[in-house]
């Protein structure tokens, strides 16, 4: 193994608490305020983590697991996880399914940590969440394997070990864009929305909100205190930081070869990412619920179609 | 060149999930709009011959009539009916999208079993004629509101248009014409029809009409 290439994961563990920093910033610069400072997050996680944890006695183990699994979940993630063309410390054929399912057990256990509170509401921000994630994650994998269509050489037979998340990445070139662009926008609009969707953004769910009968993350996460809930909120701006890193590396399509360049104009792309992200949820408000399934089919749509295209031309 | 046709085609597919996937009738009127501007322009970019005066007349009568005569005529047929939405068509929105899927991915499978006469168009052709046909029906049979069966007609009309275009060097300009010429007069007397059933019944669902007795 390269030890070099760990660089990334940790780069990740220290940048992604700016991340929900940047959009917050973005969505007050918009609206006129001055806001949050940039580095609000870790100072939240810092006061968190000297915090004591307060437990309800109807809860279990479960609960107090919850927020472990999901933070080493996420922490796993970033080890398979490619910033473009700087490949991941651990890459193996089908690791992006793995990555798939370790957010999907992350997701699980934050269901059934507030499952065991017992609570009404926490109930129904679980429905939703399990509901509108069985949406999303198709949408993902089928996005994934448009971008391996896409990068695959149609001259050179196909090797298995090229089905992994890094060797992908770094296939995918200035003219992969040129001889299927208009699929590979496709698929990076989809994966726009998986973004949005699994991170609980504004078209989604509205992080904001404090009416727990229309939240869906943040309901789920509200007997989480102290330290639970510093793990909780670091896992889930790593989270944001995979996802966002799995779109700018379809959408900078910078290869250089050198490693420190590639990650880091991946790097600037999430933060513009993020800085959209804010402007998208300051011109936007959220949708009913009742239209998120039918925005993540279409999402699903397009990114079907997007592999049709590239299947056929 | 190649990758501005692939790019028109994605849209125009795109355009047509638009019409299926939303309930607002003026989203559903541009999207129609936003299609026939772009299938004007696709005699200019597909077919061996890029820029002759008759594509470019053809192009130039397509994109008039159907990027703006007929959804200026449908806007007003809108604003003077007095219907914003759909509300509640037979086939749900997200049941839709998804036979959308199912139908694209029949309209592929249909375009790969039928070997085109001209050899040097694009593959995506043939595909985005066959599901815009389907589209078209599938929009005039699951909904209610006579305008929306309306755009359906028109999309589906749109379907044929392209499927035109693929044997656009062998068709004479006239019958594509002639065709042009149909589809103007059949969206005019149903701008007519429209605001007449609207005017005298406050509603225009067509599968009310059916319980009618003289």
């Amino acid at each position: 193994m390269n030890y070099g290439r760990l660089a990334l994961p940790v780069l990740a563990l220290a940048l992604a608490p700016l991340l929900p920093g940047i959009i917050n910033r973005t969505k007050a610069v918009v609206a006129g305020r001055d806001g949050q400072p940039l580095l609000q997050l870790y100072y939240d996680l810092a006061k968190l983590v000297r915090k004591g944890g307060v437990y309800s006695r109807t809860t279990s183990w479960v609960f107090r697991a919850g927020p472990v699994v999901g933070l080493v979940s996420a922490v796993a993630v970033l080890t398979v996880l490619p910033l473009g063309g700087a490949s991941a410390p651990v890459s193996f054929p089908g690791d992006l399914i793995l990555m798939a399912y370790l957010l999907g057990l992350m997701r699980f256990f934050t269901v059934i940590a507030a499952l065991d509170t017992g609570s009404a509401f926490e109930g129904m921000g679980a429905s939703r969440e399990v509901q509108f994630s069985a949406l999303a994650e198709p949408v993902l994998l089928m996005a994934l394997a448009t971008i391996w269509l896409a990068g695959r050489n149609p001259a050179s037979p196909v090797h298995g070990f090229l089905f992994s998340l890094s060797a992908m990445y770094s296939r995918l070139s200035l003219a992969t864009w040129v001889r299927s662009g208009p699929a590979l926008l496709m698929v990076a609009g989809s994966l726009l929305v998986v973004f949005l969707a699994e991170n609980s953004r504004v078209p989604f769910d509205d992080p904001n909100t404090h009416l727990e009968l229309t939240m869906i993350h943040e309901v789920m996460v509200l007997d989480h205190s102290g330290p639970d809930f510093a793990m909780i909120l670091y896992g889930a701006s790593l989270k944001l930081w995979a996802l966002g890193a799995l779109l700018a590396g379809l959408l900078v399509p910078v290869r250089t070869g050198n490693t420190w360049l590639d990650a880091g104009a991946v790097i600037l792309g999430l933060f513009v990412l993020a800085v959209l992200t804010g402007v998208i949820e300051s011109a936007m408000a959220r949708l009913r619920l009742t239209r998120v399934p039918q925005l993540l089919v279409s999402a699903g749509f397009l990114s079907t179609f997007a592999l049709a295209l590239i299947l056929w031309s | 060149m190649k990758l501005f046709t692939d790019a028109v085609i994605a849209i125009l597919i795109l355009t047509n999930l638009r019409l299926i996937a939303s309930s607002r009738i003026s989203a559903c009127i541009y999207a129609v709009a936003c299609q026939g501007v772009l299938l004007g322009m696709l005699p200019l970019l597909v077919g061996p011959h890029y820029l002759t005066v008759r594509a470019c007349a053809l192009s130039g009568a397509t994109v008039i009539l159907k990027g703006f005569f007929f959804p200026w005529l449908l806007l007003r047929a809108l604003r003077s009916a007095n219907v914003r939405r759909e509300m509640e068509p037979l086939v749900g929105y997200t049941l839709s999208l998804m036979i959308g899927a199912v139908l694209l991915a029949a309209a592929m499978w249909f375009g790969r079993q039928l070997p085109l006469p001209v050899p040097d168009h694009s593959p995506m052709v043939l595909p985005l004629a066959m599901f815009t046909i389907m589209v078209g029906l599938f929009v005039i049979v699951s909904r209610r509101k006579a305008l929306t069966q309306v755009l359906g007609y028109l999309v589906m009309e749109n379907g044929i248009y392209a499927f035109g275009l693929a044997f656009a060097l062998s068709e004479p300009l006239l019958v594509e014409l002639g065709i042009l010429l149909d589809a103007f007069m059949a969206v005019f007397v149903m701008g007519i029809t429209i605001f007449h059933i609207s005017r005298e019944f406050d509603h225009m669902d067509t599968d009310r009409l059916s319980a009618l007795r003289d």
